[in-house]
């Protein structure tokens, strides 16, 4: 099914929208065949589990319990979310996970933010060297142990500042940001200055309100980071009610443990796999709503870090 | 910066120039003093969170106990090191880093070269925008949901599970099997980053002059000897410079993969040196000794990322530094 309307799409927009350099031999109907062939097994393989997952995650008792093939819920129900969200734990993490986020993202665009605009600043004395000390931290990592042990002796374990301070500034945003504001017209600056503006003042009103693009896109990769993020959580809070969706994921899916639910007296509680699925779309509905954003900046990014090489 | 001083030089008398042309650096220094406080917090960051922790490394050389602290551990010199060689745990992972390492080099290395050779190959810009979209989807995803899908797919309670059982055969854990976990997790790093390699190799891809397939065809070159000698050269410097990347990080599989898998296949088949130094040092108490690992495993790779990029300079690529 699949295979043909990829097949028919791939024919159709060949005839309708492209044409062939004259050089080109005409592609022989085995090779155009066997080519759409793999490029629909290709989606197939990449978009099956996601389809499957959401599909059983909204799937009724009967329909999840009997298995099979499920692309499409026969019949939709909520049973599955309402009983996950109302155990307490999934809801406590989701609220963790979009808290850290956003105020994790915030802190990290602040951070991020000061230290490019300082440096984006002509002429100032010991600003190469401070480039250079940031960009340095890219080459090493110091480990996991003495990270921990750093940690530790800040006393931030079990805080959720653990989580954001080790990697509050990344050096690579920081170059796309410093780049960004040495690339706005002097002038524009000097005449602020000559006004008698702040660098405060500068910031706010010149340089960021001309920045809101490549602001957003680095707040979109440090938010997206955060939501993903995982092994700091384990390796830094013992205290399992500061857990974010993505350990809380792990408990339930991959080390399957028992899944706090709350049911109606008197009817079966929803099958293990579809309170399983419900969390692990919970989990992923953030990224895939902001999916289309990522991917339009996301491919920019990397061509533009790639092709100088 | 001085039509600005020289334009109110009543307002701050510090601020003014002297008659000289040259500042010395205590003068330019005041005349910014400002703009450190924007530079001064996140100096301090990379300082403290990127630098202080190497320093940590020390405890590589103690015989490090958390209620001992720095100072009063005690020292044993080479000790740690010396243990690494004979620690027949540590030389379990090591085994796994290096066949995972080589297994992912020969088949989720390739893997995004031959995808971007099939979409380049495609004409409708449409077909390829959308397969584009449809491959990079889960390079957005955490490991924890990967991981995850995957179960719901090749777990024991999977769909392919449950298929086998409607045909009345018997359930197929593919995700507990310490035989198949190998193979497993190069189809998992496959399946998860194919996309971003592929956007590079067509980008790469879209750089070769056109001009050069159409002389070659007029030469009566077919499909595949365009291919081999036109394409492939046009993009070897791309190839070249992500084989390096790849080798400089030959000790570091990943971490969080193996993390999660090991406790459903077992630290014999899923054990990697990252998840070694964890588990023996935060998890194990063997603080001094992990660390050591740890140090060398760091050395070894800035040495091998650096090698490598010696060596394909001198065979003519350009390098990555």
């Amino acid at each position: 099914m699949a295979s043909n309307d990829f097949s028919a799409e791939l024919v159709t927009t060949q005839a309708k929208r492209t044409t062939r350099p004259i050089w080109m031999e005409p592609p022989s109907p085995l090779a155009q065949v066997s080519k759409a062939l793999i490029l629909a097994a290709i989606a197939v393989i990449m978009l099956f589990p996601f389809v499957y997952v959401i599909a059983v995650s909204f799937s009724s008792y009967n329909d999840a319990v009997r298995g099979g093939l499920i692309l499409w819920p026969k019949n939709p129900t909520l049973d599955a979310y309402r009983a996950v969200l109302e155990g307490g734990v999934v809801l406590r993490a989701l609220q963790v996970s979009v808290g850290l986020t956003l105020f994790g993202t915030l802190a990290k665009m602040v951070a991020t933010i000061m230290l490019a605009y300082g440096l984006s600043k002509p002429n100032v004395p010991g600003s190469r060297i401070v480039l250079f000390i940031a960009l340095g931290s890219l080459l090493f990592s110091p480990g996991i142990i003495p990270n921990y042990l750093l940690v530790k002796e800040l006393r931030l374990l079990d805080t959720y500042s653990a989580l954001i301070l080790p990697g509050l500034i990344g050096a690579f945003n920081l170059v796309i940001l410093r780049n960004f504001f040495m690339n706005i017209p002097r002038e524009l600056l000097e005449a602020a200055r000559i006004d008698g503006a702040s660098d405060w003042q500068i910031l706010w009103q010149i340089t960021l309100p001309l920045s809101k693009a490549v602001l957003a896109v680095v707040a979109l990769f440090y938010g997206v980071g955060i939501w993903n993020s995982f092994f700091n959580a384990i390796l830094y809070l013992n205290d399992t009610s500061k857990w974010p969706i993505q350990v809380v994921l792990r408990q339930y899916v991959l080390q399957g443990s028992a899944i706090p639910t709350v049911v109606d007296p008197g009817q079966p509680p929803p099958p293990v796999q579809t309170l399983q699925m419900a969390i692990l779309v919970i989990a992923t509905v953030p990224i895939l709503l902001v999916y289309p954003f990522l991917q339009k900046y996301f491919t920019k990014g990397v061509l533009t870090g790639a092709i100088k090489g | 910066m001085r039509i600005s001083q020289k334009a109110q030089p009543g307002l701050s008398p510090a601020l003014t120039i002297p008659a000289r042309k040259k500042m010395n650096l205590r003068q330019a220094i005041w005349r910014e003093r400002w703009i450190y406080l924007f530079i001064i917090p996140g100096l301090i960051y990379f300082l403290l969170f990127q630098y202080l922790p190497l320093l940590g490394n020390v405890i590589a050389f103690q015989d490090y106990s958390p209620f001992l602290g720095f100072r009063d551990s005690p020292w044993i010199g080479l000790d740690n090191f010396r243990k690494i060689v004979t620690d027949p745990d540590f030389l379990i992972a090591l085994r796994n880093t290096i066949q995972i390492e080589l297994l992912q080099l020969i088949f989720s290395f390739p893997a995004p070269l031959l995808l971007a050779l099939l979409l380049h190959s495609i004409l409708s810009d449409r077909v390829k925008r959308v397969m584009q979209t449809i491959v990079y989807l889960p390079h957005f995803m955490s490991w924890v949901i990967i991981i995850s899908l995957w179960e719901q797919i090749f777990g024991g309670a999977g769909f392919i599970s449950q298929i086998l059982r409607t045909q009345g055969l018997p359930p197929l854990d593919i995700m507990h099997n310490a035989a198949l976990f190998k193979p497993l997790v190069v189809m998992q790093s496959i399946w998860k980053e194919v996309g971003w390699g592929t956007i590079i190799f067509l980008a790469a891809l879209t750089t070769i002059d056109a001009q050069l397939y159409e002389a070659a065809a007029l030469d009566g070159a077919k499909g595949f000897r365009r291919l081999w000698h036109i394409t492939l050269p046009g993009i070897r410097h791309i190839i070249v410079l992500l084989l390096i990347l790849r080798l400089g990080s030959m000790l570091s599989v990943g971490f969080e993969q193996y993390f999660l898998q090991r406790g459903a296949v077992g630290p014999e088949a899923a054990e990697v040196l990252d998840t070694f130094v964890y588990f023996r040092g935060i998890q194990g108490g063997d603080w001094g000794f992990a660390t050591a690992v740890g140090l060398v495993r760091g050395v070894v790779s800035t040495v091998l990322i650096v090698g490598a990029n010696w060596i394909a300079k001198r065979v003519g690529e350009e390098g990555v530094f």
